[in-house]
């Protein structure tokens, strides 16, 4: 008997394994991004490595692109460099997207995989039933070298979220008001899983919500499993076959129950996910409004919006800033009209790129500003001044937000 | 292995975007710009205060957020020479182990003050704090990581180790 997360490490290390062990695992997937190339560079330099399996290495250009200066533009060029040096040919160049929409986008996850990425939202894949981590530059270096990575088995806490979510509630406001039950380190160590009706009922969009902010609970992993809808979701990207595992009935180390019936429009107010308040209640003023990221730039996500917005304008003064997440979801949002009916709002639309997010370029924030945006992370100074403040919702709430100039409750707009 | 000094003293959650903003990383591992950088978001005196002492000591989940090493490397960078806290987020606790930067895992650590002197022994998870007649026990460190903390960090201790 055993979870998904210790039947997954159990294959890869080639042998039994249950919670607390320290095992080996061999890692089918590696992702390194713009930000922490040269730093993987450099270890694995220092260690007078090479990287073992060039070909599962998947390197996306997303943090800080297109350049906005010398430096970042020297970040680029060495991953670049890296890459064609270790015959790694899985470059996402400038405008691809981010790295977790393209890891599971492009087919690079597989169900049962073992993930891991320089980057802390790596979970992300999860939502495919893959175990994906997120580590350091010098881990990655020393995995990229060896093939293979030592980790704890972490206990799995599993959410069953039962009911169905209410009109113009998302995964987002299922997340945060998580966030707000277990605590910013209540799953520090565990690996996260969900199910119930309302994950099943989810599309894939919404899925990867849940396990790229298990994150902000302190989650190791975070993981769904496979049904129908990621194998509808897989069909065509994947190459390889899925090795899909699941957990036994009575495996889990605990279980919390949540009825989503009763949920609404959330906000987490600054400066953490777990200060969590129905957007109703709040009405702060904005300054700018964002919707993108690896959270909140999916197709889904632009489509919510779209409904908000078609046929008004986004309140003077407040600008609202769109950045689809992959070149995909561009050109998809761009042929059905999405693109259109946001820019005739109001809204201003970037390429494909972190930018804002992490408050790198493209929409930071000035002292004492306010933004609400649908990313994953309020924490002083994330998106710009360290007196900035940022409130994070679900696109439909940022949206309505925008057309307000004020923190609103979607429903309000829709109703 | 002991780590003796002053301490500062920090609260919960304290999030790798305050530890190394996020608008610095474009940089890289530029050891100048992460020292002069670390820590202004959340305590603008940090450098000032770093100078005398040492030892940073936090409340739950210190180095939750992002995976930047960088948020190891500007503490490291800056002279700390050792984390207390009462639990660390787990990213950041494996990239400190890599980088050699020793931690304390205490949940006691809320006994600890800012200006404290305290003596940390790392191999037994023992923290005294002589001029209060204090004495914390936590759990101590695994034994494979204080050999990588003791080394300087996993790259040299690979290097050893081969
Ligand atoms: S969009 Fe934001 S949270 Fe996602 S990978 Fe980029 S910087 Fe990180």
């Amino acid at each position: 008997m055993g979870t998904a997360v210790e039947k997954i490490l159990s294959r890869a290390s080639g042998r039994e394994v249950s919670a607390g062990e320290m095992i080996e695992a061999e890692i089918d997937v590696y992702m390194v991004h713009d930000p922490m190339g040269a730093l993987v560079e450099d270890a694995l330099r220092e260690l007078g490595g090479r990287v073992k399996h060039p070909e599962r290495v998947v390197a996306v250009q997303d943090h800080f692109v297109p350049a906005k200066d010398i430096e970042s533009a020297n970040l680029s060029k060495r991953l670049r460099d890296f890459c064609r040096i270790e015959g790694i040919t899985l470059h996402y160049e400038v405008g691809a997207g981010i790295c977790h929409i393209i890891l599971t986008e492009e087919g690079h996850v597989a169900p049962g995989d073992v993930v891991v990425g320089t980057d802390s939202h790596t979970p992300t894949a999860g939502a495919l039933g893959a175990f994906a981590v997120g580590i350091g530059a010098t881990e990655m270096a020393v995995a990229l070298m060896m093939g293979r990575l030592w980790f704890k088995v972490p206990e799995t806490m599993l959410i069953r979220v039962n009911g169905s979510l209410p009109e113009l509630v998302f995964a987002k406001d299922l997340i945060l008001k998580l966030i707000s039950i277990i605590g910013v380190d209540g799953a520090n160590y565990k690996a996260l899983e969900f199910d119930g009706d309302a994950v099943r009922s989810m599309a894939m969009d919404e899925r990867f919500v849940l396990t790229n902010m298990s994150v902000e609970a302190g989650a190791k992993t975070a993981m769904i499993p496979p049904d129908s809808v990621t194998l509808s979701y897989l069909e065509g990207r994947i190459s390889r076959a899925p090795r899909p595992e699941y957990s036994d009935p009575g495996s889990h180390h605990e279980v919390l129950d949540f009825d989503a019936s009763s949920l609404e429009p959330l906000v987490a107010l600054p400066y953490s996910p777990a200060n969590v308040k129905p957007a109703s209640e709040v009405g702060d003023e904005i300054d700018q409004a964002f919707i993108g990221s690896c959270t909140g730039g999916r197709m889904s996500d632009l489509i919510a919006a779209a409904r908000v917005l078609r046929g008004r304008r986004v309140k003077e003064g407040v600008r609202l800033l769109v950045i689809p997440g992959s070149r995909r979801i561009y050109v998809e949002a761009m042929r059905n009209g999405i693109l259109e009916t946001l820019v005739e709002s109001g809204a201003v639309v970037g390429p494909p790129t972190c930018g804002p997010c992490l408050g790198a370029h493209l929409g930071v924030l000035a002292e004492d500003e306010v933004a609400i945006s649908t990313s994953n992370r309020n924490f002083r100074g994330r998106m710009g001044h360290p007196s900035s403040r940022v409130y994070l919702a679900s696109a439909a709430t940022v949206a309505a937000s925008a057309l307000r100039g004020k923190v609103t409750d979607p429903r309000e707009v829709l109703a | 292995m002991i780590v003796r000094g002053r301490v500062i003293r920090y609260g919960d959650n304290v999030d790798t975007d305050v530890i190394i903003p996020a608008r610095y990383l474009k940089h890289g591992s530029d050891a100048s710009i992460l020292r002069a950088h670390a820590m202004e978001d959340l305590d603008p005196m940090f450098r000032e205060k770093v100078r005398e002492r040492r030892i940073i000591a936090a409340g739950r989940n210190f180095g939750c957020g992002s995976s930047r090493e960088q948020a190891v490397l500007a503490l490291k960078h800056s002279g700390v020479e050792l984390v207390i806290a009462e639990s660390f987020a787990r990213i950041f606790f494996r990239n400190a182990i890599n980088l050699g930067l020793p931690l304390l895992e205490l949940p006691s650590a809320w006994v600890i003050e800012d200006g404290d002197y305290v003596e940390a022994m790392l191999d037994e998870g023992v923290v005294l704090l002589p001029e209060r007649g204090i004495s914390l026990r936590g759990r101590g460190m695994p034994e494979f990581m204080l050999e990588i903390i003791k080394a300087g960090g996993l790259i040299p201790y690979l290097k050893r180790s081969v």
